[in-house]
């Protein structure tokens, strides 16, 4: 069994209340910090923990927070991004709903080390019965005297609320975010200047994703040099997984930063490898944003080394035969499943959630999503293949956020790896079954 | 966002006047503008739409807008522009229940297709339609976070998980016979995780 920090106590009835959670050694990372440290030394557990951004893009946690402007008498905030929606992503949902107040305990750690006297958590509007379930949990705390003036009779004092969204995946970028906590459309702002610098009201802000500010707590508790024994190399510490598709057991799973890709996929600890015998025939590795790999190149890499769950290991070989651990969204397909149909499903998602201020964004979107359902219609020729080849590499560099390279990236991948398959379809000799085929029935039976 | 369609809605004055917040739902906006500093409640907004949503008949009409602007002294244009990106308001009225069922990868390798017509031609509407009782409203939707438990559906506040269509065929006749609006807000959220 691999070690877990983040939820291990997942299981323990009533996880979610105060009581039963502080009985299970919660809040000790904030006793810790505002009873024995100063905020700098915070910092730099978290430096020497390794930690690296958990909502996809993988940036150095330590280094985020000390990139952090501390001008005179201007707030500072403290933004947890619980924006989750990554296709193929709920881990986040899964945190705050069972353990709500891991994240509110780092929260109140994380805001203590950058000097934050505000934070907010801002979460997507379809998760309004989370966001209720982490309001009943910050309640609890400020009756516990955890949040609000002169936590657990220190100098600190903290407030920290929800706000929740209304329903766009643009959100999930920290600065597109900020204009949605600050009232308006998601639209991404030019950086810089980044968040650091002026990012809530003008305000130096801070922007982590929920799993990241949970991570904080065991690092406080047990010490940055011994969180980063665990994992390979760059990739350190605990990583939670959210695993779907044609698998025997999705669900969300912390593993250990460094287990085989293999292992993963197969291990009964896990998910227990593909449903009804099948046959893997590709994986998304870290949401939909990531390229798709043919099982030979997610298993092991060009080179012919076991893959492993790291950042390191899943990009070996760059986009050519690599991809990423990205939000850990890992989404297996048996050989039954169309490339090509998946495909069409991530090319509208991005359409739909396209903001609309970057022409190649806007447009490019559109134009993969109506050319892709050429082919499911039947009427794609193989020109179609290279105009599509041709529509992703506009978009890739060309806009504000990486929205554009998150639509781009999985068409690039879908071409590079499983080219027959579009070839056959514009040559006619197979069809995209629109409606697939009654796989509800089939799983069920 | 880009692929919503909406149709002009008349301004109507009297209307507008009738459009008060219940003192509960007053003193939940309250609470919520008090959760940032003074000078900055246009961050209250997208709460108090979701609030106005369920408070007004589950859509946002003009005079609902309006009304919302008064009561965090910004302009109603900036209201609208608000309401009109984000996927979770509507701008014309829905059915009660607004199904919106994911049809994005994890949820569409699993059936959400299916889950689909079924509805469709168990409720005799298409996607984007209500029912003639005004009952039902069908949307398709993307990835909701519920990739592990698809095929799913969201109705109001509730996800419905790991769907079939025996499950489906028990959410319909619940919310029928219960026969209220569903709201994004409520409290009797039920959720199968």
């Amino acid at each position: 069994m691999g070690r877990k920090l983040l939820i291990h106590n997942d299981h323990v009835p009533n996880i979610h209340t105060l009581e039963v959670y502080r009985a299970h050694g919660g809040y000790a990372s904030v006793e810790k910090a505002l009873k024995t440290m100063q905020p700098d030394q915070v910092t730099d557990e978290v430096k020497k923990s390794g930690l690296r951004g958990r909502g996809g893009a993988g940036f150095p946690t330590g280094m985020k927070w000390s990139f952090l402007a501390k001008p005179e008498g201007v707030p500072r905030y403290l933004v947890c991004n619980a924006d989750e929606s990554e296709p193929g992503t709920f881990k986040d949902r899964y945190l705050m709903e069972k353990i709500p107040h891991a994240l509110i305990e780092g929260m109140i750690t994380s805001s203590f080390a950058l000097g934050a006297k505000q934070s907010y958590i801002y979460i997507r509007g379809e998760y309004f019965y989370v966001a209720r379930i982490v309001e009943a949990a910050i309640a609890e705390a400020y009756a516990a005297g955890l949040l609000g003036k002169n936590i657990l009779g220190t100098d600190f004092s903290h407030d920290c609320s929800v706000q929740v969204g209304g329903g766009a995946y643009i959100c999930g970028e920290e600065t597109a975010l900020l204009e949605s906590l600050e009232g308006k459309r998601g639209n991404p702002r030019i950086k810089p200047p980044f968040p650091a610098v002026a990012g809530l009201w003008g305000c130096p802000t801070v922007v982590n994703n929920v799993e990241t500010i949970a991570a904080v707590v065991p690092i406080v508790n047990m010490g940055g040099e011994e969180y980063a024994k665990i994992g390979v190399g760059k990739s350190t510490g605990t990583k939670l997984i959210s695993a779907s598709g044609h698998i025997n057991k999705p669900g969300v799973y912390e593993i250990e930063l460094g287990i085989t890709v293999e292992d993963f996929i197969y291990s009964d600890e896990y998910c227990g490898g593909i449903r009804n015998g099948k046959k893997l025939k590709a994986v998304v590795a870290g949401g939909s944003s990531v390229p798709i790999l043919p099982t030979e190149l997610i298993l092991k890499t060009a080179k012919g080394e076991p893959r492993l769950m790291t950042y390191e290991s899943l990009s070996d070989g760059g986009f050519a035969t690599g991809t990423m651990l990205g939000s850990g969204g890992f989404i297996a397909m048996d050989e039954d499943t169309s490339i090509v149909k998946n495909l069409f499903t991530f090319s509208r998602f991005y359409h739909h959630e396209s903001c609309g201020q970057c022409s190649p964004c806007r447009e490019g979107t559109g134009w993969m999503e109506k050319i892709l359902k050429k082919f499911l219609d039947g009427t794609a020729n193989e020109s179609d293949v290279d105009l599509l080849w041709d529509i992703q590499s506009k978009i890739e560099g060309k806009t504000i956020c990486p929205l554009g390279e998150a639509a781009a990236w999985p068409v690039a991948a879908a071409i590079r790896h499983f080219k027959h398959e579009f070839i056959e379809i514009a040559q006619k000799k197979k069809f995209v079954d629109i409606s697939h085929y009654d796989r509800l029935n089939k799983i069920r039976a | 966002m880009s692929s919503q369609v909406h149709g002009a809605q008349k301004f109507d004055k009297a209307k507008r006047a009738e459009t008060v917040f219940s003192e509960e739902a007053m003193k939940t906006a309250q609470t919520i503008i008090s959760r940032y500093p003074e000078g900055k409640q246009k961050s209250a907004l997208l709460p108090i739409l979701h609030l106005a949503q369920a408070e007004f008949g589950g859509w946002l009409s003009p005079e609902t807008m309006d009304y919302v602007a008064s009561i965090l002294k910004i302009r109603p244009v900036e209201v609208f522009e608000v309401a009109s990106f984000y996927t979770m308001y509507n701008l014309k009225p829905m059915g009660k229940c607004v199904l919106e069922v994911c049809q994005t990868s994890s949820c569409w390798l699993n059936g959400a297709e299916d889950i689909v017509k079924y509805i469709e031609k168990k409720l005799n509407i298409k996607v984007g339609e209500t029912t003639k009782d005004g009952m039902f409203s069908l949307k398709v939707a993307e990835c909701l976070g519920s990739c592990g438990t698809a095929p799913m559906l969201q109705c109001g506040a509730s996800y419905h998980e790991n769907l079939t269509y025996e499950k489906v065929d028990a959410i319909l006749e619940t919310y029928k016979n219960e026969g209220r609006l569903r709201s994004y807000t409520d409290l009797d959220y039920k959720n199968t995780l």
